[in-house]
Order: C-alpha cells, then structure tokens, then sequence
C-alpha cells in the first residue's frame, strides 16, 4: 500500500491519475463491469440468466468479447451523411464523458484535480452532451435519427434547470462549489439526510440525463428505431455506448459525492473503497427502474420535468435556505 | 419541413411484417396509412388444391400463436358440409384447447405490447410462463405450436393420462402470475399513463369500421362468437365475455387480462365436466363432402375466425374464403391514430394485436 501511494504522489503522479487510477483505465473496467453487472442484474429480475460463459465466473468477460466484436466489424458511414461531424460525434461525446472523471473526486488522495468551480464545469459539460447528440443526429442524415436528436434536446430542457437547482441547494448548505469542501462539509451529515428531495430531483434528473428507463425516450426503439444511434455501427456504436456508461460512472459517483458523503466512512475500510461501494449501490438504484417501468412520452416527460422536477427542486431550495438561515 | 412521412416497416423493430406510412407534423400523426402485403402467401388458392385435411396445417400456418384457434371454423365448416357428428368428447377436448392455445397467445401478445412499451421485464415474463402453457399442449398434441390437432370429425390424438392434475398445476401458476403482471404493468403508473386515453374507439365507430375481437369488445361491445353463436360444447359451459366502455388502448388491454381469466375458468370447468367415450368419428382422411357452400366462424385469440367453403363434392374445396380478425381490424389503424402522438404509434398498433400473416393469408 506504501508503495501505491508514493506513486500517486510522485512526479509522475499526475499522469498516473489521469491515466490509471481514478482516471480513464480505472473508469473504462468499470464501465465494463458496469455492463456485466446491468445484464446479470436485469437478468435475474427477468428470470433470466443472463451472460454465462465468457470468463469463467457467469459470463463476466461478455462485454469484452461485444467490444472486441464491435471492433471487428465494418464502420459504416451512410452516403448521405456529413462524413466528418458523423465520425467526429463519438469522439467528442467520449470526451465530453471522460473530462467529468477528471473533476469528480473517489477520494482526497485518489483524485485528478480539484477546482473552486467544480461542480460548474460538471454541469456544463452535461449540457453539453445533448449537442454532442444533435450533431450526431444531424449529421446522419436520416429521419429516425434526426427526431431522436429533437426529443433529446426536449427532454434536456426539462431536466436540465432541476437538476441544477438541486445542486444549488448543495452548494448552499456546504458553500462551496469544489466537490472536495462539499464532500468534507458533510461531516456532520449526510446531505441526503438533510435534502432528500434534492435527491430525488438529481436522481431523476439523471436518469433523463443518461436516458435510461423510463426516460429512454430519444432512443425508443419500437419508435425511433435507435434514435440519434441508428445509423451508427461499429466501433463508432461502442465509443457511443462506453461515453453514455462513462457518464452513468460519472453521476454515480458525483450523486455519492453530492449526497451521501463520498469517501466519509468508518475507518478500516479506505476511504476510496467507500466511494467505490456507495457509488455502485447508486449505480444499482440507477439500473432497477429499468426492469420495472416502460417508457414515457416526450410530453410526459416535459411535463413531468416542468411540473413535478421544477417546483420540487425549488421548493428544495428553499427548505436548504431556512436550514442554513437556522443552522449557522 | 412542416411535415415528415416516415416509413415504419416492413423492416423497422416496432412494425413486423407490414408498413404503415405515417405523414408527422411535428409529434403528431396527421395521416397514418397501413400497407399490407408483405406476407402473402395466396392460402386460399393453395387450399383449393389440397385435400380437406391437409387444409388443416396450411391453414394453421399464418396464425403461428392461436393455431388452433385458427382451424378451429373451418373443421367446424368441412363437419356442417360433411355432416359429421362430433363425439361429445372430441367438443370438449376442443374447447379445452382452444381455451389453453387463447390463454397462450394473450400472454404473447401482453409479452410484445412490454416491449413495444419499452417494458423489458414484461416482455420476459409472460414469455416464459407461456412454456407452462406450450408445454401442455406438447404433452397432448406432440408440437410446440403448430399442431394440426383439429380434425373434421374430431380430435387427432386422445388425452394423455394424468393431464388434468397437469393442467390444473399449470393454471394454477398462471393465476398466481396474473397478479404479478397486473402489479408491475397494468398498475404500473407510466403504463397507465401511456395507454389512458390513447387511441380512443367509441362504441358507434367501432360499429362502423366493423372490428372484432378484443379490439370491439374494449369499445363496449359483447360481441362474441363463443356466445352469439355457441359451437362445439361452449353452450353447455358458464362464462363472461368481458367487455370495457372506455375504448382505449388501456381497455383494450384489460379486455385481454380479463379474457385469459375466463379461459381459466373454461378449462376448468371443461376438466370437470368432460365425457368419456370416442374422440373421433371416422378416418377423416377419406372425406368427400357432397357439393355445396358452408359458412362457419368462432372466436379465435384476436376475434372472429370465419370460413367460407364452396364445395363441388370433390377431395379438395373448390373455392376456399378466410375472413381473418386481423384483416378486419386494419381500418382502425387509420383510424386511431389520426392525431395522436409518433410516440403512441406502437401504443395504438398493438393494442389491435395485428399479426401480418393472419391478415395478409
């Protein structure tokens, strides 16, 4: 253990960090277990058995072997589509994805920076993946795609506003926007405990965000076909699929942060395997509703988001002003 | 771009083997046109040049789910024009049957309705416990799903001993599973949503446009076969025929929970009451019914099931009619989903539960 922390804090530490650890290595197995996990976890609700052999241990090295496969096949770029932004799309949702880890902290020693802005830049970069999805759609030419494209920035514009008011509740009560101060200011208690509706909001938000049942709306498939990913296959399709699940590891992660006290935990158990297990309790209470609702309508969802997320997300943020009026 | 036509189907997952143009603008159906055809097959002329009994497994073939239910009307037709006697047993059989193959091809149709909702472990669940019920009908009739087990004159094979405690064990999971699919999809408040007030079919239109089966009975109507026009030994057996007012595509679903509870109580009813003796008149693979027409429906998994024969007193029909549920209930695609959501396209579609092969025969 020694050892491992001197190279986390030696001169090649950052490198290491962006690279291994907290960062992309780290990021891209857990993506995969992710994946394996979600199968076996729908699986067993459906009565199934899910993947099986791959691996050894139930299957567990099938999202591997889907990878390997998607990297073998034929990257198919339709006639009709604006070839650069249709090659470029995944690229930049990738990096939209993966610059989130870089800002989400598992633990004081095991992160990639930490700014006073944190939780800003988070957001941003959230708003920022339903572009990455019009470019896509737009840029593949094709109608399916294109009204895939148009529901998700529909359906950004209802989640989006709550999903940042139930943040600002946060940032109220810890005050500060830097994830390491608002982890540390939860000393006392969790913010769950102090905002549970905040909770909701941002997890439900999340999921729109992530458009995960029931909020799979832009890629419903007896519809749309695949929404913005039809015409996408291949490797492109894979560096789609690994962005959406880096970004579902990401708001695991920011939502332990957020609520549930990150790497707060009792002592013999490190600090960053608190962080590791509360994000992958988040990361199941994340995938459950996928085995249990079917999907909504767009206008159910807007309204869902206008009517129920926003005045729920403000009325948090007015019960964590009386609580910070009151407590300090 | 004020109005998008989209081509759903032949090859698009929510549409089957069919394709239905639907003009958008916006999010809003303004012209939905179905376009069937795909699956052809020319059944009726290939009929009229095979013997009456090897009708009964080209007949079966377009109606893969309710395979009984869709010979059932025309052995009826070939017994009218033979004069054929059913043994009281061989009816009973038939309607246990029919009942178990209806019950299976509603939870088919529950399971493909998850889906197109994007409901996945709906689409699971009712697929597996349709086994319990597919397992039965191997046990008796030799095949998963096409059976060819109708015969005019009767029934191919006698019961297998012990069927009924068989029978009685799978219903009696099926009731148990009932209640789970009513917690986790009929109840399920996103369902509720989705299905209330989509696709609305009021009792006059429904009339109008003609449709059968569930489809008519969502809207109101008690129209069905098995009491309108009692066949086999369905006089002698006490039912309902559940009908809702509503109209729409959450009625029409309820029609269908509420269907695969009478069929329960049919079989078991059948499994009490059923007679000993012959479960067939006479080698059926002689028949040579006299010259003349002969008219028969009954009510198969998605509605009225008629035949029309004409007969020149042959081996083979002269001319051989199917009017199919599916095929009578195409109006109401262009119908319902005139000013409804892109979103309520597979809502509306399948909650007609249309299957391309039976309409396009």
């Amino acid at each position: 253990m020694v050892s491992l922390l001197q190279v986390f804090t030696g001169p090649l530490a950052t490198i290491i960090r962006i690279l291994v650890f907290p960062g992309l290595s780290f990021a891209l197995v857990f993506v995969l277990f992710m994946v394996w996990y979600e199968r076996k976890l729908l699986a067993k609700m459906q009565v199934r058995v899910g993947p099986l052999y791959a691996g050894g241990f139930e299957g567990i090295l099938q999202p591997i072997a889907d990878f390997v496969k998607l990297l073998f096949k034929e990257v198919i770029v339709p006639k009709e589509a604006d070839k650069i932004f249709f090659m470029l799309a995944p690229t930049f949702m990738m990096a939209l994805s993966a610059s989130m880890i870089a800002l989400i902290p598992l633990s004081p020693s095991y992160m990639i920076t930490d700014s006073n802005v944190a939780i800003l830049i988070v957001i941003a970069l959230l708003s920022l993946s339903p572009l990455a999805i019009m470019v896509a759609a737009w840029a593949s030419n094709n109608k399916y795609s294109l009204i895939g494209g148009l529901r998700a920035l529909h359906q950004m514009t209802s989640y989006a506003i709550p999903m940042s008011f139930s943040i600002l509740g946060i940032v109220l009560m810890s005050g500060s926007f830097s994830l390491l101060s608002i982890v540390e200011s939860q000393r006392s208690s969790w913010f769950i405990l102090l905002q549970p509706l905040g909770a909701v909001v941002f997890y439900l938000a999340a999921l729109a965000e992530l458009e995960r049942v029931p909020f799979d709306i832009p890629e419903a498939e007896t519809e749309i076909v695949m929404g913005w990913e039809t015409e996408y296959s291949g490797i492109n399709y894979g560096i789609i699929m690994t962005a959406t699940y880096i970004k579902f590891y990401a708001l695991a992660v920011l939502f332990t942060d957020l609520f549930l006290g990150g790497w707060l935990g009792p002592a013999p158990v490190p600090a960053v395997i608190w962080t590791i297990l509360k994000t992958l309790l988040m990361v199941t209470l994340m995938m459950i509703p996928r085995g249990v609702y079917p999907r909504f309508r767009i206008d159910q969802m807007l309204r869902f988001g206008w009517t129920r997320l926003l005045p729920l997300s403000l009325i948090n943020l007015m019960i964590s002003l009386v609580l910070v009026t009151f407590l300090k | 771009m004020s109005e998008l036509t989209l081509s759903i189907g032949p090859q698009h997952p929510g549409s089957g083997h069919f394709r239905l143009i639907v003009c958008l603008d916006g999010d809003t159906i303004t012209k939905a046109t179905p376009d069937p055809g795909y699956v052809h097959r020319g059944i009726e002329k290939q009929a009229e040049y095979r013997e009456y009994l090897q009708n009964i497994p080209l007949l079966e073939r377009p109606v893969i789910s309710d395979s009984n239910g869709s010979v059932y009307a025309y052995v009826l037709a070939v017994e009218k024009l033979a004069g054929l006697v059913v043994p009281e047993r061989a009816q009973y059989i038939r309607v246990l049957m029919a009942e178990l193959n209806r019950i299976m091809s509603h939870l088919y149709w529950l399971a493909i309705y998850g889906i197109f909702l994007g409901h996945s472990t709906m689409f699971m669940w009712p697929f597996g416990d349709r086994e319990a019920i597919i397992d039965l009908a191997q046990r008796v009739m030799g095949t998963r799903l096409t059976y060819s087990y109708f015969v005019p004159g009767g029934v191919r094979t006698d019961l297998p001993d012990g069927f009924k405690d068989e029978v009685l064990q799978a219903i009696q999971f099926l009731e148990k599973r009932l209640v789970e699919y009513e917690a986790i999809f009929y109840k399920n408040p996103v369902f509720v949503e989705r299905a209330r007030g989509v696709g609305i079919l009021s009792r006059e239109d429904a009339i109008k446009l003609g449709v059968v089966g569930p489809t008519v009975r969502g809207s109101g109507v008690d129209a069905d076969a098995r009491k309108d026009e009692p066949y086999d030994s369905y006089d002698k057996l006490d039912f309902d025929i559940p009908a809702f007012r509503d109209g729409d595509c959450y009625a029409r679903a309820l029609v269908r929970l509420e269907e695969i509870r009478q069929s329960i109580r049919i079989v078991k009813q059948v499994l009490e009451s059923i007679p000993s003796g012959p479960f067939r008149v006479i080698q059926s693979s002689l028949l040579k019914p006299p010259a003349g027409s002969v008219y028969a429906r009954t009510e198969a998994a998605r509605g009225t099931y008629a035949y029309f024969i004409i007969s020149q007193g042959n081996r083979t029909p002269y001319r051989l009619k199917i009017s199919s549920p599916s095929f009578r209930n195409l109006p109401a695609f262009r119908f319902l989903m005139k000013g409804s959501h892109l979103a309520d396209m597979p809502t509306i579609y399948w909650s007609l539960d249309y299957w391309p092969l039976e309409a396009d025969r």
